[in-house]
């Protein structure tokens, strides 16, 4: 998969800078993992790896925050090593793993047992512990012992912390760290056995509805424990119009709250579930127009601090059932990049730079990673990226064990051609061949 | 003549002239099943699954006597657990029953979608009986039936539907199938039995029964089952009758003839009187009797075979 190379040389790209939108052409060499040089490098005077990346955007490499990688507990449907190509062939060169494993990462074995499996990787995993254990949502864990074992927040993802008070006391503990609490917003008893959001599309198809009730009255919660408690909270993946308004609202009075979007959220909307398609089954569910047009507004003007996957693996015999009984979610790491390409950057609703900072710095800022400066004498930390290759989603092609995802078929606009991280690198086998 | 679709998975969708086909087919082979023998070898030779994964007595017995009636094969899977439960993928299960060579699927299931589903698996043709809280075809077409019987017509025809819309596949096709016709469709029962936005498919929505009975040429009242109870969307059989049970007291205020439908079986004393379900008003064993008769219609007009009825 990824090679080593102590010298090497990115030629003939243009450097994004994700801030300004500035694109500056230029060769990049990097040594011992770190950017050596930046400017007019001839290939005469080089030794080492030359990778010609001509008229391709030299990014700082991108992370996603939001990833299930099944190891330990089950990797039949992913392991650290997978999730980490699919990571690589997306683009990324840091991940964070929930911690809804088996076990689930609730002690430092199990966050160092991450971290472990992904030394060799290109790709920096950061593992997001349990925030209860066994994520049953009663006991806090260790999370001074779990941070110093290397967890950049706490989450109980895939659920919610049901009980206020636990909530209260996990935000107030978590803080004296000042590691952000990634909230999954969800009321169990208004989502219930629900299928898909509630609307006149769930009426329609007779699938048991998830009103966008069961979202909101869990941020509304969550927003005043963290004015209680002065407590950092990430919200995952949220998907309705008022939940934007609320995290605005809050985010203006000054509360350290954060939020994070799909960009399934943002193109797709529930009509789309008429085909009773179950990779489209995800949680929280595709919701109205409105809904959607709201996240694209709190994406655009600043409310949405990041843009992830939400990669959910599942093997095939889970997923083609009836819709019912199929489980919540979709693979994402080899399509998060190019979905924002073709169906934000591509279609003008946020420039490419707004876009790379939503899957570099903004992630980064959230869990207080170091970001990727493109300069020399920085780590190399690097995403090549094509913005206009188009190519058509392969699921056989996929680097990931799984491949429930809705996009198979698909043409998409925009691939990673390149990533590097340290002293090591990865090339798409189209960039091999040129 | 015949169908421009190839399975019917619902009513949604389906074209007035679909519609009118399947109605004016079954009134033919409604005349054949009052005849001393009331059996058409159409369909010989021809092999029909009724595949039963929720408990059905008489819409499957229905569509059997439907078979049996138009000399098809047919034989029968019935299974109250779901495939995930039973080991077997509904995929395995379904193209092994098409391995031994058959021409027709009648599927009954308790999760929506699965008709659709099957569509994806296999090349027989599909016929929904009831798939979870999303359609039930052959209910609406019936319903219609036994409508236009009664009026001649649909078009302009008020129908209100009365019960437990949430959980009822028979409202939802009935709704689709009745606007299609050209009738006004209005739906009434507790807030909490009738789902989000459902005025946005082009009905009225009413919490009072009295002004549904005021509005409607036609009731069709659906079953309540004792369960919506239990998970707190009611509170009590006795309140809902009493604010929603269609009682004789009602429709004589309502000083019209109001026709009563009901697609069984009937809770008498729940959602409807005994003195109303039996009364010359009620269209309900006509409801039963034109069932057989639609389902031969859609079994043959799906089955390919060419024939004059």
């Amino acid at each position: 998969m990824s090679e080593k190379a102590t010298k090497l040389l990115l030629r003939g790209g243009k450097i994004l800078n994700p801030t300004t939108g500035e694109q500056t052409p230029a060769d990049l060499v990097v040594v011992n993992g770190k950017i050596d040089k930046i400017g007019v490098i001839a290939t005469s005077e080089f030794q080492g790896k030359i990778i010609e990346v001509p008229g391709q955007l030299i990014l700082p490499g991108l992370i996603d925050m939001h990833v299930h990688l099944r190891e330990p507990g089950r990797e039949d449907q992913e392991t650290i090593t997978s999730g980490c190509a699919a990571a690589m062939a997306g683009g990324l060169t840091e991940i964070c793993a929930m911690p809804d494993t088996d076990p689930a990462c609730d002690k430092q074995e199990v966050v160092r047992f991450v971290k472990k499996r992904a030394e060799q990787e290109l790709v920096n995993v950061h593992p997001i512990a349990a925030l209860t254990k066994k994520r049953a949502g009663a006991e806090l864990t260790e999370m001074a012992e779990l941070q110093r074992a290397g967890a950049v927040a706490f989450s109980d993802d895939e659920g919610p912390v049901v009980n206020s008070a636990v909530m209260r006391r996990a935000l107030e503990y978590a803080g004296m760290y000042n590691l952000p609490i990634i909230a999954h917003c969800e009321d169990l008893h208004l989502s219930a056995k629900g299928q898909i959001n509630e609307s006149i599309v769930s009426t329609r198809l007779g699938l048991m509805p998830i009103p966008g009730a069961a979202e909101e009255v869990m941020i509304a919660r969550d927003i005043a424990l963290a004015r209680l408690t002065d407590g950092r909270i990430h919200f995952a993946h949220i998907s309705t119009r008022r939940s934007v308004e609320l995290i605005r609202s809050a985010k203006q009075e000054g509360l350290k709250i954060t939020c994070e979007v799909t960009p399934y959220h943002l193109f797709l909307t529930d009509e789309a579930m008429t085909t009773f398609d179950t990779n489209l089954k995800i949680n929280p569910p595709l919701r109205q127009p409105d809904d959607r047009d709201a996240l694209l507004e709190g994406l655009i003007d600043g409310t949405i601090d990041a843009l992830v996957s939400d990669h959910s693996p599942y093997s095939i015999e889970e997923k083609d059932v009836e819709f019912a009984e199929a489980p919540f979610g979709m693979i994402g790491l080899e399509t998060l990049l190019p979905l924002v390409n073709t169906h934000l950057v591509k279609k003008g609703t946020i420039p490419l730079e707004k876009a790379i900072s939503l899957l570099s710095i903004g992630p980064r800022k959230v869990l207080n990673l170091d970001i990727p400066v493109i300069k020399e004498g920085a780590a190399a930390n690097l995403t090549v990226f094509d913005p206009s290759c188009s190519f058509t989603v392969e699921i056989d092609k996929f680097y990931s064990k799984s491949n429930n995802t809705a996009f198979a078929g698909q043409t998409l606009t925009g691939q990673a051609t390149c990533v590097i991280n340290r002293s090591l690198y990865w090339m798409s086998d189209a960039e091999k061949k040129k | 003549m015949s169908l421009s679709i190839k399975h019917l998975l619902g009513l949604e969708g389906v074209s007035r002239e679909d519609i009118t086909l399947i109605l004016d087919t079954a009134v033919s082979f409604k005349e054949i099943l009052s005849r001393e023998i009331p059996k058409v070898p159409t369909l010989r030779g021809k092999t029909v699954v009724n595949l039963f994964y929720e408990n059905s007595t008489r819409t499957r017995i229905s569509f059997e006597l439907a078979e049996k009636r138009l000399s098809a094969d047919s034989v029968n899977f019935s299974s109250s657990t779901s495939s995930v439960k039973k080991g077997e993928t509904l995929r395995d299960t379904i193209r092994n029953i098409e391995a031994m060579n058959i021409d027709m699927v009648v599927v009954r299931h308790a999760a929506a979608g699965v008709p659709l589903f099957l569509t994806k698996c296999v090349d027989a043709a599909i016929i929904n009986a009831g798939d979870g809280m999303h359609e039930h075809p052959t209910q609406a077409l019936l319903d219609m039936m036994s409508l236009r019987e009664k009026f001649g017509s649909l078009e302009g025809l008020k129908v209100a539907i009365v019960g437990d819309i949430t959980h009822g596949r028979v409202a939802t096709s009935n709704i689709f199938g009745l606007l299609t016709m050209g009738a006004q469709v209005m739906v009434c029962g507790p807030k909490t039995l009738i789902p989000r936005d459902i005025e946005k498919l082009g009905v009225q929505v009413t919490y009072n029964v009295n002004e549904a009975i005021e509005w409607a040429d036609a009731l069709n009242v659906l079953r309540i089952q004792l369960e919506r109870q239990d998970a707190g969307l009611f509170p009590s059989i006795r309140e809902y009758h009493t604010e929603f049970g269609i009682t004789r007291e009602r429709l004589e205020r309502a000083k019209k003839d109001i026709t009563i439908m009901h697609p069984g079986p009937i809770n008498r004393g729940v959602e409807l009187d005994s003195d109303v379900a039996d009364s010359e008003h009620s269209l309900i064993l006509q409801q039963v009797t034109n069932g057989v008769a639609v389902r031969m219609a859609v079994l043959l007009l799906l089955s390919g075979v060419e024939a004059s009825v």
